[in-house]
Protein backbone atom coordinates (compact mmCIF):
# COMPACT_ATOMS: atom_id res chain seq x y z
CA UNK A 1 0.00 0.00 0.00
CA UNK A 2 1.45 3.37 -0.92
CA UNK A 3 2.43 5.60 1.95
CA UNK A 4 4.21 8.89 2.33
CA UNK A 5 7.39 8.38 4.36
CA UNK A 6 7.71 10.08 7.74
CA UNK A 7 11.20 10.77 9.02
CA UNK A 8 12.11 11.10 12.67
CA UNK A 9 14.75 13.65 13.59
CA UNK A 10 15.19 13.81 17.35
CA UNK A 11 11.76 14.66 18.65
CA UNK A 12 10.65 16.10 15.33
CA UNK A 13 8.78 14.36 12.58
CA UNK A 14 9.43 15.48 9.00
CA UNK A 15 7.10 14.74 6.12
CA UNK A 16 7.98 15.78 2.59
CA UNK A 17 5.04 15.49 0.24
CA UNK A 18 6.32 14.98 -3.28
CA UNK A 19 3.44 13.26 -5.00
CA UNK A 20 0.10 14.46 -6.21
CA UNK A 21 -1.94 12.83 -3.45
CA UNK A 22 -5.33 11.31 -3.99
CA UNK A 23 -7.77 11.64 -1.12
CA UNK A 24 -7.18 8.18 0.33
CA UNK A 25 -3.44 8.75 0.46
CA UNK A 26 -3.99 12.05 2.26
CA UNK A 27 -6.19 10.30 4.84
CA UNK A 28 -3.55 7.63 5.33
CA UNK A 29 -0.91 10.31 5.91
CA UNK A 30 -3.12 12.00 8.45
CA UNK A 31 -3.57 8.75 10.37
CA UNK A 32 0.08 7.72 10.06
CA UNK A 33 1.34 11.07 11.36
CA UNK A 34 -0.97 11.06 14.34
CA UNK A 35 0.10 7.53 15.23
CA UNK A 36 3.77 8.46 14.92
CA UNK A 37 3.41 11.58 17.09
CA UNK A 38 2.28 9.35 19.92
CA UNK A 39 4.67 6.48 19.21
CA UNK A 40 7.75 8.70 18.89
CA UNK A 41 6.64 11.24 21.49
CA UNK A 42 7.21 13.96 18.95
CA UNK A 43 7.20 17.59 19.99
CA UNK A 44 7.05 18.97 16.49
CA UNK A 45 5.83 18.11 13.02
CA UNK A 46 7.28 19.67 9.89
CA UNK A 47 5.23 19.30 6.75
CA UNK A 48 7.23 20.21 3.67
CA UNK A 49 4.94 21.14 0.79
CA UNK A 50 7.55 22.88 -1.36
CA UNK A 51 6.99 20.27 -4.08
CA UNK A 52 3.21 20.69 -4.12
CA UNK A 53 1.87 22.87 -6.89
CA UNK A 54 -1.63 22.37 -5.59
CA UNK A 55 -3.35 22.51 -2.22
CA UNK A 56 -7.12 22.13 -2.40
CA UNK A 57 -9.68 22.14 0.41
CA UNK A 58 -9.21 18.44 1.11
CA UNK A 59 -5.46 18.77 1.58
CA UNK A 60 -6.06 21.99 3.51
CA UNK A 61 -8.39 20.12 5.82
CA UNK A 62 -5.82 17.35 6.21
CA UNK A 63 -3.24 19.93 7.29
CA UNK A 64 -5.66 21.52 9.74
CA UNK A 65 -6.56 18.11 11.17
CA UNK A 66 -2.91 17.14 11.59
CA UNK A 67 -2.20 20.42 13.38
CA UNK A 68 -5.23 20.00 15.65
CA UNK A 69 -4.35 16.42 16.54
CA UNK A 70 -0.72 17.37 17.10
CA UNK A 71 -1.81 20.17 19.43
CA UNK A 72 -3.90 17.76 21.49
CA UNK A 73 -0.81 15.59 21.74
CA UNK A 74 1.30 18.59 22.81
CA UNK A 75 3.19 18.98 19.55
CA UNK A 76 3.49 21.95 17.20
CA UNK A 77 3.07 21.85 13.46
CA UNK A 78 4.95 23.94 10.92
CA UNK A 79 4.07 24.03 7.25
CA UNK A 80 7.09 24.62 5.09
CA UNK A 81 7.67 25.88 1.56
CA UNK A 82 4.24 26.87 0.31
CA UNK A 83 4.47 27.96 -3.32
CA UNK A 84 3.20 31.50 -4.06
CA UNK A 85 0.56 30.34 -6.55
CA UNK A 86 -0.74 27.96 -3.89
CA UNK A 87 -0.91 30.72 -1.28
CA UNK A 88 -2.83 33.00 -3.64
CA UNK A 89 -5.24 30.22 -4.55
CA UNK A 90 -5.86 29.23 -0.92
CA UNK A 91 -6.89 32.77 -0.05
CA UNK A 92 -9.28 32.92 -2.98
CA UNK A 93 -10.63 29.50 -2.13
CA UNK A 94 -11.45 30.87 1.31
CA UNK A 95 -9.41 28.30 3.16
CA UNK A 96 -7.73 29.31 6.40
CA UNK A 97 -5.03 27.14 7.88
CA UNK A 98 -5.61 26.86 11.60
CA UNK A 99 -3.09 26.12 14.31
CA UNK A 100 -0.31 25.84 11.75
CA UNK A 101 2.76 28.01 11.67
CA UNK A 102 4.36 28.55 8.30
CA UNK A 103 7.97 28.87 7.27
CA UNK A 104 9.83 29.36 4.03
CA UNK A 105 12.06 26.35 4.38
CA UNK A 106 12.86 23.41 6.62
CA UNK A 107 15.68 25.21 8.46
CA UNK A 108 13.48 28.11 9.47
CA UNK A 109 10.68 25.71 10.25
CA UNK A 110 12.83 23.77 12.65
CA UNK A 111 13.95 26.91 14.45
CA UNK A 112 10.29 27.78 15.04
CA UNK A 113 9.53 24.61 16.87
CA UNK A 114 9.82 24.36 20.61
CA UNK A 115 13.24 24.96 22.17
CA UNK A 116 14.84 21.69 23.08
CA UNK A 117 13.32 20.08 20.03
CA UNK A 118 16.38 20.46 17.80
CA UNK A 119 17.76 17.04 16.80
CA UNK B 1 -16.53 21.42 -35.78
CA UNK B 2 -16.08 23.48 -38.93
CA UNK B 3 -14.38 26.82 -38.48
CA UNK B 4 -13.63 26.32 -34.82
CA UNK B 5 -10.68 24.81 -33.08
CA UNK B 6 -12.29 22.89 -30.24
CA UNK B 7 -10.92 19.88 -28.46
CA UNK B 8 -12.90 17.96 -25.86
CA UNK B 9 -11.35 15.46 -23.51
CA UNK B 10 -13.50 13.27 -21.31
CA UNK B 11 -12.10 12.17 -17.95
CA UNK B 12 -14.15 9.61 -16.03
CA UNK B 13 -14.48 10.30 -12.31
CA UNK B 14 -15.06 6.98 -10.56
CA UNK B 15 -12.25 6.75 -8.03
CA UNK B 16 -9.88 8.98 -6.05
CA UNK B 17 -7.09 8.37 -8.55
CA UNK B 18 -9.27 9.79 -11.34
CA UNK B 19 -9.21 13.19 -9.65
CA UNK B 20 -5.40 13.07 -9.70
CA UNK B 21 -5.47 12.16 -13.39
CA UNK B 22 -7.89 15.01 -14.05
CA UNK B 23 -5.46 17.48 -12.46
CA UNK B 24 -2.59 16.19 -14.58
CA UNK B 25 -4.51 16.19 -17.84
CA UNK B 26 -5.87 19.64 -17.12
CA UNK B 27 -2.40 20.95 -16.27
CA UNK B 28 -1.10 19.86 -19.68
CA UNK B 29 -4.07 21.48 -21.38
CA UNK B 30 -3.70 24.78 -19.52
CA UNK B 31 0.03 24.91 -20.21
CA UNK B 32 -0.61 24.37 -23.92
CA UNK B 33 -3.04 27.29 -23.97
CA UNK B 34 -0.40 29.48 -22.35
CA UNK B 35 -2.06 30.27 -19.03
CA UNK B 36 0.09 31.78 -16.28
CA UNK B 37 1.10 29.57 -13.38
CA UNK B 38 -1.34 31.33 -11.10
CA UNK B 39 -4.24 30.86 -13.51
CA UNK B 40 -3.28 27.22 -13.93
CA UNK B 41 -3.22 26.71 -10.17
CA UNK B 42 -6.58 28.39 -9.66
CA UNK B 43 -8.25 26.38 -12.38
CA UNK B 44 -6.79 23.04 -11.36
CA UNK B 45 -7.73 23.68 -7.75
CA UNK B 46 -11.29 24.51 -8.83
CA UNK B 47 -11.35 21.34 -10.93
CA UNK B 48 -10.08 19.29 -8.00
CA UNK B 49 -12.92 20.59 -5.83
CA UNK B 50 -15.61 19.98 -8.43
CA UNK B 51 -14.20 16.61 -9.45
CA UNK B 52 -14.28 15.53 -5.84
CA UNK B 53 -17.89 16.68 -5.54
CA UNK B 54 -18.85 14.65 -8.60
CA UNK B 55 -17.21 11.62 -7.05
CA UNK B 56 -18.35 12.02 -3.44
CA UNK B 57 -21.79 13.51 -3.77
CA UNK B 58 -22.74 12.72 -7.35
CA UNK B 59 -21.98 9.03 -7.16
CA UNK B 60 -19.30 9.36 -9.81
CA UNK B 61 -19.51 10.88 -13.26
CA UNK B 62 -17.20 12.55 -15.72
CA UNK B 63 -15.36 15.74 -16.46
CA UNK B 64 -15.24 17.29 -19.91
CA UNK B 65 -12.28 19.50 -20.73
CA UNK B 66 -13.02 21.70 -23.72
CA UNK B 67 -10.10 23.63 -25.09
CA UNK B 68 -11.20 26.65 -27.06
CA UNK B 69 -8.75 28.30 -29.41
CA UNK B 70 -10.76 30.17 -31.98
CA UNK B 71 -9.72 33.43 -33.54
CA UNK B 72 -10.71 35.88 -30.86
CA UNK B 73 -10.24 33.92 -27.68
CA UNK B 74 -8.38 31.12 -26.02
CA UNK B 75 -9.47 29.31 -22.96
CA UNK B 76 -10.91 26.23 -21.36
CA UNK B 77 -14.43 25.19 -20.42
CA UNK B 78 -14.76 22.44 -17.83
CA UNK B 79 -17.95 20.53 -17.21
CA UNK B 80 -18.51 18.19 -14.28
CA UNK B 81 -21.44 15.91 -14.93
CA UNK B 82 -23.11 13.35 -12.72
CA UNK B 83 -26.43 11.50 -12.65
CA UNK B 84 -26.59 11.62 -8.90
CA UNK B 85 -29.22 12.89 -6.47
CA UNK B 86 -28.95 16.53 -7.49
CA UNK B 87 -28.74 19.52 -5.15
CA UNK B 88 -31.91 20.52 -3.35
CA UNK B 89 -30.93 24.10 -2.55
CA UNK B 90 -28.27 25.53 -4.84
CA UNK B 91 -27.93 28.81 -2.95
CA UNK B 92 -27.32 26.95 0.27
CA UNK B 93 -24.83 24.66 -1.42
CA UNK B 94 -22.92 27.71 -2.65
CA UNK B 95 -22.60 29.14 0.86
CA UNK B 96 -19.09 28.87 2.25
CA UNK B 97 -18.90 26.38 5.05
CA UNK B 98 -22.05 24.50 4.12
CA UNK B 99 -21.43 20.80 3.60
CA UNK B 100 -23.57 17.68 3.63
CA UNK B 101 -20.44 15.60 4.11
CA UNK B 102 -17.23 15.96 6.06
CA UNK B 103 -15.71 18.62 3.89
CA UNK B 104 -15.05 22.27 4.49
CA UNK B 105 -17.93 23.41 2.32
CA UNK B 106 -15.69 25.51 0.10
CA UNK B 107 -15.79 23.53 -3.13
CA UNK B 108 -18.65 25.14 -5.04
CA UNK B 109 -18.15 28.70 -3.80
CA UNK B 110 -14.40 28.35 -4.14
CA UNK B 111 -14.63 27.09 -7.72
CA UNK B 112 -16.88 30.01 -8.54
CA UNK B 113 -14.32 32.46 -7.14
CA UNK B 114 -11.37 30.79 -8.83
CA UNK B 115 -12.89 30.57 -12.29
CA UNK B 116 -13.94 33.34 -14.66
CA UNK B 117 -17.41 31.92 -15.26
CA UNK B 118 -19.48 29.48 -13.25
CA UNK B 119 -22.75 27.74 -14.02
CA UNK B 120 -24.60 25.22 -11.89
CA UNK B 121 -27.40 23.11 -13.31
CA UNK B 122 -29.10 20.73 -10.94
CA UNK B 123 -32.42 19.35 -9.81
CA UNK B 124 -33.40 16.79 -7.21
CA UNK B 125 -33.22 13.34 -8.75
CA UNK B 126 -31.90 14.72 -12.01
CA UNK B 127 -28.14 14.90 -11.52
CA UNK B 128 -25.81 17.87 -11.46
CA UNK B 129 -23.67 19.66 -14.00
CA UNK B 130 -21.20 22.34 -13.00
CA UNK B 131 -19.48 24.30 -15.73
CA UNK B 132 -16.53 26.65 -15.19
CA UNK B 133 -14.32 28.46 -17.63
CA UNK B 134 -11.20 30.54 -17.80
CA UNK B 135 -10.07 32.74 -20.64
CA UNK B 136 -6.68 34.01 -21.59
CA UNK B 137 -6.66 37.64 -22.56
CA UNK B 138 -4.23 38.69 -25.19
Amino acid sequence: MERIPILKMGDLLLVTIQVDMHDRLAMTLQDDLTTRIVKDRAKGVLIDISALDLVDSFIGRMINNIAAMAKILDADTVLVGMQPAVAITLVELGLTLEGVKTALNVERGMSMLKPGSQP
Amino acid sequence: MIGNDIDVMVVPLRADEDVVRLRQVLRECLVSIGFSLIDQTKMITAASELGRNTLRYGGGGEAHIEKVMDGSRRGVILSFIDQGPGIADADLALTDGYTTGNGMGLGLGGARRLADEFELTTALGAGTTVRISKWKLF
